[in-house]
């Protein structure tokens, strides 16, 4: 973890720390703010917090939403939950598995894209849905996932893909 | 004076296009010199026409559906501005017959309004019923719920009323209102929608809740997957401390509420209550032993009113315009309204609200105008994916809490996903166990094990291996589970899978009559 990175944490920390049940709010501020949390990270949170590193770990490994390494510039959220899948959602995670050569948790190796697996966006009268560095879409074709691949496989200076990584 | 125009704000319609078609309207506008104002409302709920574009006309709001941005020269050309003729036009929107079927109690002003608007919420009939609760004692709110016949509209169907009471006679130095909008389930998206396009209902009804019982401080869990909805939440809670409905004096009464959102971390367990309070105090989403309950020792150990957004949401009307007048809606015991969300394989899917008794037929032929795909619906699952399989031969039940109950199905959250024909059941029964076991908190053994178990048998059974011994095994694993989780995700995991094994045996190479065929 960089020096900055380290007081980055620290500011999420002081800002969070005196919450109820500060901790979720507090790696929601860490992973909000550098992508991920660093594992270097848990030592400080758990101090703040007055609990076991082996707590604080264990409520991060718990949640599907927090990382423990940093993601591709984009990360692309394919919905597998029932309703996409009565709209063929599992020929778009076969599409994108062909497209970036990963499989879901993974990153491309330039560092472009993760893929990550959700159960439910909630847009399930639009499916089969996606969610592309936190903007929804929806009615996805092949050919609009082809576009948004491509659209993320860009530079991040002439970024097709709206939203900022949540 | 300018012309209003409609694009909704909500995320279903921006994930098909609306941003875009709200910019090209007001560019088109402006290059034509037409004086246009653009108003971001919420979603009517027809959400296969969306982007649906609505123009104010003196003879009312005219429609026009699903817009792209290609569509917008055409439109200007044809008059549109003006609710001329064209032929994405659906005539005027509340006289739309999919719309003004329905009874809309929560949903009465989604799309209608600006959802960040206060002044349009109050003008459309908000408020009045968080003016009504002041004016009563909090034994008269909570007897109020109790009349109205409201159940927990998340799933559990527990009567509100009850609920309320019992936080209202335990005594404590604090107590808290927490709203469950961990909307994990498949299938369903009206808390979504409550919170996007019409927030300011779920925070009325939370503050009623909190003056009727006492409670000051509200937190509303929301799924870490919905970004949208969050915004949407914190303009409006900040709007509503601003126009005094939070705060110190709740429209100048002397009482006091606050109300917070916490974000969930995409774990499907914390829609379960405990787990949901677990998360909330900061920790791990295991599944609390019950009793205690939590309207008796909840969030930090105190007294918790916990209920689902639609179930606070419909809160409001209740008190505006009395408990019989909502009582009156429904059939046996299930009484009032119900969302209910058509999604999945479905030609005109969204959210129709309708009293309890409509049948699926209705819902997916009358509503539906039936599948997508054009195919022969063969399947829907009703209650999100711990919801039962029904088959064709059940559309005409009608859909409340006891009659689902009877057929070894449940109404839950109202969502419904629609099949066609090319489903394969047995990989539905597959998924069912391999979510749960992707999802299970690892508290309970049954849960944790025999999803896990249940993946492999089924593949046993799909492949040919020992039919007859795995379905014995399977169906004696899905009675473990049922009797033997500690809550319903491992409970009820088993419900679309024996809904399927039952009513398809053949997608699990079975005879009719559910025996291993010879393999």
């Amino acid at each position: 973890m960089q020096e900055t990175q380290l007081q980055r944490v620290q500011e999420a920390v002081a800002r969070c720390r005196d919450l109820p049940g500060a901790l979720l709010p507090m790696l929601h501020a860490i992973q909000d703010d550098l992508g991920y949390v660093p594992p270097e990270a848990v030592p400080t949170i758990a101090k703040a917090l007055a609990l076991s590193r082996a707590e604080v770990h264990g409520v991060i490994s718990f949640y599907h939403h927090f990382r423990s390494a940093p993601p591709g510039r984009h990360v692309i959220q394919v919905c597998r939950a029932e309703a996409c899948q009565s709209m063929g959602a599992e020929r778009l995670v076969a599409r994108l598995r062909e497209r970036l050569g990963i499989d879901f948790h993974g990153t491309t190796p330039d560092g472009a894209v993760s893929l990550e697996a959700v159960y439910c966006l909630g847009n399930c009268a639009c499916a089969p849905a996606v969610m592309v560095d936190g903007a929804l879409r929806g009615r996805v074709t092949e050919a609009v996932l082809d576009e948004i691949v491509a659209a993320a496989a860009l530079d991040d200076e002439n970024d097709g893909v709206a939203g900022g990584a949540r | 004076m300018s012309v209003r125009i409609f694009v909704p704000r909500d995320s279903s319609a921006v994930s098909v296009g609306a941003d875009a078609v709200a910019k090209a309207i007001a560019d088109e506008a402006t290059r034509r010199a037409i004086p246009v104002a653009v108003v971001r409302n919420g979603s009517r709920g027809m959400l296969w026409l969306e982007p649906l574009v609505e123009v104010e006309t003196p003879a009312g709001r005219v429609g026009y559906g699903p817009v792209t941005v290609a569509d917008i020269p055409q439109l200007f050309d044809a008059g549109f501005h003006r609710g001329a003729p064209h032929a994405l036009c659906i005539g005027p929107v509340d006289d739309y017959p999919w719309l003004a079927k329905q009874e809309r109690l929560c949903f009465a002003r989604a799309g209608v309004t600006d959802p960040l608007s206060w002044n349009e919420y109050v003008a459309h009939g908000g408020s009045r019923g968080l003016r009504a609760a002041l004016a009563m004692t909090g034994v008269d709110a909570v007897a109020a719920v109790t009349e109205s016949g409201l159940r927990g509209r998340g799933g559990a169907a527990f009567p509100t009323g009850i609920k309320w009471k019992t936080v209202l006679d335990t005594a404590a130095d604090q107590k808290y209102v927490v709203c469950n909008a961990d909307e994990g389930d498949s299938g369903t998206f009206s808390d979504r929608m409550v919170m996007e396009d019409d927030p300011f209902v779920l925070i009325e009804g939370m503050t009623i809740a909190g003056i009727a019982t006492g409670a000051t401080i509200g937190y509303i869990y929301l799924r870490s997957e919905y970004p949208y909805a969050e915004r949407a939440l914190m303009a409006a809670i900040e709007t509503a401390r601003s126009v005094g409905v939070l705060g110190d004096d709740v429209l100048g009464s002397g009482r006091r509420f606050e109300l917070h959102v916490r974000r969930g971390a995409g774990a499907y367990i914390c829609g379960e209550e405990t787990s949901l309070l677990e998360s909330l105090e900061g920790k791990r989403g295991m599944v609390r032993f019950k009793p205690p309950v939590p309207a008796i020792s909840g969030l930090f150990g105190k007294p918790t009113v916990l209920n689902n957004v639609i179930t606070f949401a419909s809160i409001p009307i209740i008190f505006d315009r009395g408990a019989a007048f909502y009582r009156d809606y429904g059939r046996g015991r299930s009484r009032g309204t119900l969302p209910i969300q058509l999604a999945g394989n479905i030609r005109q899917g969204g959210l129709v609200e309708k009293a309890f008794g409509v049948t699926l037929n209705e819902l997916l032929y009358d509503f539906g105008g039936g599948s997508a795909s054009g195919r022969p619906i063969r399947t829907v699952q009703v209650g999100g994916p711990l919801g039962a399989y029904i088959p064709e031969s059940q559309f005409d039940v009608p859909l409340d809490y006891e009659a689902y109950a009877s057929i070894g199905a449940m109404v839950g959250h109202g969502g419904i996903v629609v099949f066609d024909d090319t489903v394969d059941m047995a990989r539905m029964a597959r998924y069912a166990m391999e979510f749960c076991a992707i999802e299970s908190c690892g508290k309970c053994t049954p849960c944790r094990i025999g999803s896990t178990r249940g993946v492999e048998t089924i593949d046993r059974i799909i492949e040919g291996r020992e039919r007859g011994a795995q379905l014995a095994i399977l169906e004696d694993l899905c009675n473990t589970m049922l009797s033997g989780s500690l809550c319903a995700l491992g409970g009820m995991t088993p419900f679309p899978v024996l809904s399927a094994l039952k009513h398809f045996p053949q997608d699990f190479g079975l005879g009719p009559d559910g025996l291993a065929a010879a393999a």
